[in-house]
């Protein structure tokens, strides 16, 4: 067989089975960490025997069939540590998770476990790209900037302690399933960021390969849950948000603001899908959560050919609906935006500066008062806007977009 | 499985008697639910005393082993079979006794 063809077959075969695999084994041996490590040495042998022996007619159960014999293996190799493996297998309940309204899938335990609330939220974003995700220790500590090492020992640490205090590897109950949700999809919402709007001034201002990785991880979940409301929400959110990546930044790096974008190179399928899933949610008339009311803002962007056809005022009653959900003053920012277009500078100004002092440490406040100020012809508390702006954005192709305007302002 | 529970405070016995009755209440339901192992508050830190007879020759020195603003102020051990079970005892057990608590599994 050819060995491109072959090394596709096990790329796709990571993507593919690559969680089911960690979820049976956690699932039989009680253990994640024999889960992962049986798993990296069952593909590992895939990507030394497939291309003599061929690619398997069942890649998935090939894996899985290797990876418990080596997970086997291991166990006997440590038998002495046998004993101690049955008492300290994880807690699982045998019994099916109540019906969800999807089939009872062993990854949805994996993802409840990597998400667990008694973990520090950056180690939920580690565990769950390693264990869901697969990707490898040294990727994960590539795109938050930390040492390998030290990404082992976070993810060594967080295992340790999902056995030693006993974090359940089990669906939540009904009564709790909405807030562990919530935690599920913070994560996700949090490496889509991370690659959206990515920090550091050694990294790609936009890392396709976490945007991508967090639409992988939603789809799945919103396959495991297709009635949940907010994972439809977040997943559409995050494909109207993708669809518009590459007019985002422009080839020297610079952002591009949403009213400047190229609209004939937004991804027409990942629109057309995101408006899909919107719709979808509203033909059920339950009253929207945060991402769903987010991924509607974006559907009415996203509707307009022009941005001088954007239906400002629908985004404006988005906006407040939000407030509503979710009171935090960040949304006041974005609303604001939108205020402006509707209702002038002046006014939108005066909305986003009544959240002053809660803001004060956030880029997107000074470059949203920065732009407003601009709009006034206030010239130099804009360019004070732009400076504070420019000091706290972390993101490269924000700084240099945020850093012309200033020195635009020079010339005016 | 056993967990310590640790209530967190910075005085000590300076439970309202609103507090006591919603202990008790917390500590009936431990009960009833097989939940319960042992509890008890503590008196202050400066009442403890460290021990040192690691050679032979016992050492008492006044005071406790750390210093701080915080500390073990009473606790719980309680029997749960998993920590989303624990963790639930333990929200709980910090709105009847109104303090931050600390879960901690056994060994």
């Amino acid at each position: 067989m050819n060995p491109v063809d072959v090394r596709e077959a096990v790329t796709r075969a990571h993507r593919a089975e690559w969680a089911r695999v960690v979820a049976a084994l956690t699932r039989r041996f009680g253990d994640l960490d024999i889960a992962e490590e049986a798993a990296a040495e069952a593909f590992a042998t895939a990507v030394e025997r497939w291309p003599a022996d061929g690619v398997p007619p069942n890649p998935g159960a090939w894996l899985t069939v290797t990876a418990n014999r080596r997970a086997i293996d291991r166990i006997r190799r440590e038998s002495k540590r046998e004993d101690k493996q049955r008492e300290a297998q994880m807690v699982h309940d045998d019994d099916p998770p109540e019906p969800l309204g999807a089939i009872d899938d062993e990854r949805l335990r994996l993802i409840f476990t990597c998400c667990h609330p008694a973990l520090a939220v950056q180690t939920r974003i580690a565990l769950t790209l390693r264990m869901v995700g697969g990707l490898t220790v040294p990727e994960i500590a590539r795109a938050y900037l930390v040492q390998p090492t030290a990404m082992e020992q976070r993810i060594t640490r967080a295992k340790a302690k999902i056995k030693a205090a006993r974090i359940p590897y089990r669906v939540p109950s009904a009564e709790d399933l909405p807030a562990r949700v919530a935690g599920v999809l913070t994560v996700l919402y949090l490496v889509f960021n991370e690659g959206y709007l990515a920090t550091g001034p050694g990294t790609d201002p936009v890392r396709g390969d976490l945007t991508a990785e967090a639409i992988r991880l939603t789809r799945l979940i919103h396959a495991l849950l297709p009635d949940d409301g907010e994972v439809t929400g977040l997943l559409a959110l995050m494909l109207l948000i993708e669809a518009r990546r590459t007019a985002r930044v422009a080839i020297d790096g610079e952002l591009i603001p949403l009213g400047e974008q190229d609209r004939g190179s937004w991804d027409r399928a990942m629109i057309a899908e995101g408006h899909q899933l919107v719709r979808e949610r509203l033909a059920t008339g339950v009253a929207p959560g945060r991402y769903q009311i987010l991924a509607a803002v974006n559907a009415v962007h996203t509707s307009a050919r022009d941005v001088r056809d954007t239906d400002w005022s629908q985004v404006v009653a988005l906006y407040d609906q939000l407030v509503r959900v979710d009171p935090s003053p960040i949304i006041a920012v974005n609303r604001a935006v939108a205020v402006a277009e509707l209702d002038g500078p002046e006014v939108a100004l005066a909305a986003v500066e009544r959240h002053a002092d809660a803001l004060d440490g956030y880029h997107a406040y000074h470059a949203t008062r920065a732009d407003l100020l601009r709009r006034l012809g206030l010239g130099e508390r804009a360019r004070a806007a732009y400076d504070r702006a420019i000091e706290l954005a972390g993101n490269s192709a924000e700084v240099a977009y945020l850093t012309r305007r200033r020195d635009q302002l020079g010339h005016a | 499985m056993q967990y310590l529970v640790s209530v967190i405070d910075d005085k000590s016995n300076s439970g309202t008697p609103e507090e006591m009755a919603a202990i008790d209440e917390f500590n009936e339901g431990l009960r009833a639910d097989g939940h319960w192992v042992f509890a008890g508050g503590l008196a202050a830190p400066d009442t403890a005393t460290v021990i040192d007879n690691r050679d032979g020759a016992a050492i008492f020195t006044d005071g406790p082993f750390v210093e701080s603003k915080e500390y073990l102020a009473g606790f719980w051990v309680m029997e749960a079979a998993d920590l989303d079970v624990a963790l639930r005892l333990a929200a709980a057990g910090s709105k009847a006794c109104n303090r931050r608590v600390e879960v901690r599994p056994f060994l």
